[in-house]
Order: structure tokens, then sequence, then C-alpha cells
């Protein structure tokens, strides 16, 4: 049994492992642009990879709010809206509203739907529109280089909480998922994160949900990912996982969210 | 039944004409948040609008609302939205976005009052953009000016604003209503409905037209220099005005929307006294009608402005006027003690009282507002 713990790297791998290795995912047309260590490009890739097995591409449209992530309107091979920041759950409304058979989602980070469009995706929530929002979390503005957002945890550092966010002076983190989560005409709310192996095949597994309940019209989903960014949060690429479970991950917990015990009857 | 056809008359408010023609031209998707005197048209469009199939949301906001209908006209869909003077400026944002990007919408400003023309016609939003405002008189005209908006939205692909008032939103008459042909249209192969999907060419509404990396497209640069070329094109084709007994006139009245209806009484019974006074109507308030301004008053001695604010069309006719110098300002703010409607400038009488007024004057002294 001993001699079988010696990995031979003299050969090439298996096939199957060999073709994980190799798989570009087929919906991404290039390569981002974003910093090293940054865990957007995971959770696209998810993303995409569940349109695709859900054989939804061709009626997928996607609406893109500002941020880093706003670069993949370039490389996502999926029709997009890019909108104004805070305003992608009132742009996907409108087109869910007048195409009930498109697959309609979101993707803002925390600046974007949790600053700017809080009203937005709390009103989109609350009316139960039938689309999936994707929530890229990582605490920081990243596009504007590492300012406090409305998610930034307590002591995280930021440029415009150097310090750390002290409550006393900044107030306290909203955990926007959980509130989605308390109101009526929400179908599916959940929370991943891209930091290691297993929690990258956990949230796709979780984004796959949100669609099957979009697909099957039992209303609003949420999936908020919590992702890395190491030039926002001050620390080495290699060091982001490590920051994320350490601080972002105590503040929001990983996992499908409860929803509101009392459920007020759907009128439609 | 009748043997011979009856005019189908319908006695509707200006919310509700303007809801059966907005119909009529194909809109299904509508998105507002209530405000007084924009509220009728929100509550006509949520009656008749999911009885053909259509869509109505009352939405939470004003940026909500307009943001719904970018999404909907994004989708292919014929959208509309509107409010008036503060709900308007909250979708300002969205509307630069639209002008950008290329999205088709029409904005109905039911104002309070002539106060918004500067937010109609200069934008309020960021980047190089205009906006296409048609001032109607009367509902008959708005009628017309509903389905020529939706035309012009499409046309080329860009927000476009009637500029009402409460007159216009709450006066009850008898309207006719039927679709107009305004020509043929480009075809909307940019619309998203996902099908372009997994292509390598998915489509995509951007303000920054950056193509997908098989595609570049035009980027920033060509794409606002493109915008800006058409909005050229539209200054140059799209100029609407009405000129009325201005052929022999010393004295141009220049006014818009309701005001100019009863500028146009006053003009009558000036004439019926012999005074030789004419009418200018800017119906498109952008772009300004300035080659049909500068032929009206090539002759005159003077030409007054009466709009119901400080004097902001007032910098537009000063532009395009023959003589700059002949300009006067005869109208001035009147607000109702409600704040949501006309003063009692708005009347017959103060109108020629003011007219006669300046017909005494030197006709080459120029009077600040």
């Amino acid at each position: 049994m001993t001699e079988s713990r010696i990995i031979d790297t003299t050969k090439a791998p298996p096939p199957p492992a060999e073709l994980a290795a190799k798989a570009h995912p087929d919906l991404i047309l290039g390569e981002h642009g974003l910093c090293p260590g940054c865990g957007e490009p995971v959770a696209l890739r998810l993303l995409l990879e569940v349109l695709q097995e859900l054989d939804v591409v061709q009626r997928s449209i996607g609406v893109v709010g500002h941020g880093c992530y706003g670069s993949f309107v370039q490389i996502m091979d999926v029709e997009v809206l890019q909108c104004l920041h805070g305003r992608a759950p009132s742009c996907a409304t409108g087109i869910k509203r007048v195409r009930p058979d498109g697959v309609v989602f979101t993707m803002q980070g925390d600046g974007d739907m949790v600053n700017e469009g809080l009203q937005e995706v709390l009103h989109t929530a609350a009316r139960g529109e039938n689309v999936t929002c994707i929530l890229l979390n990582n605490g920081v503005f990243g596009d504007t280089g590492g300012q406090q957002t409305a998610t930034t945890v307590i002591g995280q550092r930021t440029k415009t909480s150097l310090d750390g966010r002290d409550p006393k002076t900044h107030g306290y983190p909203i955990p926007i998922a959980d509130l989605v989560a308390s109101l009526d005409g929400v179908a599916y709310v959940a929370r991943g994160a891209v930091s290691s192996a297993g929690s990258v095949a956990r949230t796709k597994r979780l984004i796959r949900t949100a669609f099957e309940h979009q697909l099957a019209g039992s209303g609003f989903s949420l999936v908020e990912i919590l992702t890395m960014c190491p030039t926002g949060w001050f620390v080495p690429a290699a060091a982001g996982p490590d920051y994320l479970t350490e601080s972002l991950e105590k503040t929001y917990p990983l996992g499908e969210l409860p929803l509101r015990p009392i459920r007020l009857e759907a009128g439609r | 039944m009748t043997a011979t056809q009856a005019p189908r008359l319908q006695l509707l408010d200006g919310g509700a004409a303007i809801t059966a023609s907005a119909l009529a031209a194909g809109c299904r998707f509508f998105a507002g948040y209530p405000m007084s005197p924009f509220t009728g048209l929100l509550e006509s469009m949520s009656r008749e609008l999911p009885e053909v199939g259509g869509v109505c949301m009352n939405a939470e906001s004003e940026i909500e609302a307009v943001n719904m209908a970018l999404g909907a006209s994004a989708a292919g869909t014929r959208a509309a939205t509107g409010s008036c003077g503060q709900g308007i400026a909250l979708m300002q944002e969205a509307v630069a976005e639209m002008a950008l990007n290329e999205t088709p919408m029409v904005l109905f400003n039911m104002a309070r009052n002539q106060q918004d023309y500067f937010q109609c016609t200069r934008g309020g939003g960021w980047g190089d953009y205009r906006t296409i405002t048609l001032a109607p008189k009367d509902v008959p005209e708005a009628v017309e000016h509903t389905q020529l908006l939706f035309h012009l939205a499409e046309k080329y692909r860009a927000p476009v604003i009637m500029y009402g008032d409460p007159i216009l939103a709450q006066t009850q008459v008898g309207v006719e209503i039927r679709e107009l042909d305004f020509g043929p249209l480009p075809p909307k192969d940019w619309a998203l409905d996902g099908s372009t999907g997994g292509s390598g060419r998915s489509r995509q509404i951007w303000t920054w037209a950056m193509g997908k990396t098989t595609d570049p497209g035009l980027g920033p640069d060509g794409q606002w220099r493109m915008i800006a070329e058409k909005f050229a094109a539209i200054e140059a084709v799209e100029q609407r005005s009405e000129s009325y007994l201005v052929e022999d006139a010393e004295t141009v009245v220049v006014a818009f929307g309701t005001a100019a209806l009863f500028a146009a009484h006053v003009v009558d019974e000036l004439r019926a006294q012999g005074h030789l006074v004419g009418l200018f109507r800017p119906i498109t308030l952008w772009p300004f009608p300035a080659t049909a301004l500068e032929a009206a008053t090539r002759s005159a001695r003077r030409v007054l402005v009466f709009e119901l604010n400080a004097g902001q069309m007032l910098d537009d006719v000063r532009q395009y006027v023959y003589d700059r110098d002949t300009v006067r300002f005869i109208g001035g703010v009147s607000i109702h003690d409600s704040g949501m409607s006309f003063g009692p400038l708005l009347d017959a009488a103060p109108i020629k009282e003011r007219i006669l007024a300046e017909l005494d004057r030197p006709s080459t002294q120029e009077v600040a507002p």
C-alpha cells in the first residue's frame, strides 16, 4: 500500500485530470485583465459554466454593473447590457418582464449592489422578480483602488479606513444576503466563496441551484460570492484566500440562507 | 350600427389620450412613480397596458422606473417612462446612459410649468448628447407627438422627451386615436434576446462600445464620435415649428406649448385691432428650429419671447433670431399657489397687456429679463 502514495510524475496524468487541467470554458473568449490573485474571474467562470451546463446560453441575458468585473463584458460570450452603477436589478426587471422566457441575471460588486444600488436589489427581491442576482463581494471598491464599501468588515483596512473599519466612525457592514432572505418573494439565497477548491465547487452548485429556481419560475434568487481582492486588501496575491477566510467569512458565513419562516402567499 | 362611419372620437384627458396613442404606437412597457401632474398618465397606463399584454410597473422610485424601461427597451420592446421636473432630474443619469449606449426611450415630462426647458433641452446627465424634445400645444397634438416620439426614438436609437404641462395632462378633449405611419424604421438587430450567446460575437449594449475580444468594436472614442455625428445630423433634419401670420409682422411673439396656444389667441385679437403681430412656435425645443426662426423674424422690428419661466428659451431665440437686438423677454415666473401648475400670467389678458406695452417702446432697445 505504501508504494501507491508515490505519484509518478514521469507520465502524463490520466485522461479525466488532464481534461480538467486543459479545459477552457467555451463562453470565455480571451484573457481577463484583472490583478493576480483576484477571485472574480473564478466566479465568472462558474457562472458561465452553469449557464452552459443548464443549456440556456442562447436565451441568457446578463446585466452587468460597474466595477472591475465590468471588463468581463468583452470576454463573456453571453448577451450583456452594461448598465449604470447600482441599477442592474431594475434593468433586469425590465428585461425579464418583456422576455419571460429569457434567463436573466445580474452581476454586481458590493459597492455596486450594496452601496449605490441597495434600494434596487431590495425592491427587486421583494417584488419576487424571477431573476438571478450574483454579488461579487470583496468588501472594497476594487476598480477605484480599494476604498471602503458597505460590506467592508470590522477591522478591515481600506484606502478610506487605513486603520481598519471602526464601527464608531464608519458604522457596521450590511449583510445583504441576510436582508434579502428576510423578504417575501425570494426563492433562494446562498453565500459561497472562491477561496479554495472546495469552496469553488460548492459555489458552483449554489449558482446552479439559483438558476434552477429561476427556470422553475419560483422567484428571486441571489448568490453572494466572497471573492479575493489582494490589491485592495494590501495583502500579497497568494495570501488572498487565507485573508478571505479569516476576515470576510467570519462576518458572512457560507452556505444556503434560511428564508423568512412566515411566508406571505404568492399573489401571482 | 349606423349607415355612416362616425368619427371615433373619444373624450379623454391628456394622460389617457397619450396612453391610448402610445398603445397604438406599439408601446408595451411603461414604468413610473407617481408625481402630479404625471400621475394620471401612470394610472391610465396601469389600466390599459395589461389589456394588450403589456406591462406597467408602479416602480419604487424614478431611478428604478427609468432603468426598468431601459432594460425593457434594450430587450427590444417599445418602452416609455415619465415624471415631472424633480422626477425627471432623478432620471437624467439614465437618459445620458441611453443617449450614449443608443437605447430608444420615450420620456413623458408632464411638467408642472415651463421651468423644465433647460432640463429637457440641455440634458443634465454626463457626456456629449442631446434629447429630441417635442412640446405639443394641446391634447390632439400630444396624441400625434406620442407616436412620432416612439418613431424618432427608434429611428435614432435615442431617448426622446415630450414636454407637457398640467393643462395638457388634465384637460379632457375629444380625440381620435389611430395608428400613424411615419415611414420605415431600421431593423432592431441590436436588441438583446440571448440568441447570439455562444457565437463568439454575442450582443452587448454598452456606452463604451468595446467589442468582444474576437471583435474589438468601436471603443469609446469611436462610439462617442459616432454619437456626436448622429446628433448633428438630427439637428439638421428634425427641426419642427409653426409660423403664424409672420410674413408681414412687425412684431413676432415666440412661445411654446400651451403658452403658445394662448399667445395665438392674443395675436388674433391684436390683428383684429390692426396691429401687425405674428407668432412663431417651436414644436421641437431641441433641435431648436433655428432656420425657420431666422426666416420668420427677418423683417420683424421686435421679437417678443413669452414663456413661463425666468427666460430659458430666450437663450435659443437670441442665438437664432435674425437680429438679436430686436429680442425682448415678456414672460416670467408664474406659479399657482399649489405649486403644481401655472399662475395668472398664463391668460390672454396679461399676455396682450405685455405685448401692447412693448409696441410703444423703441424697437432697437434690448431689454434684459
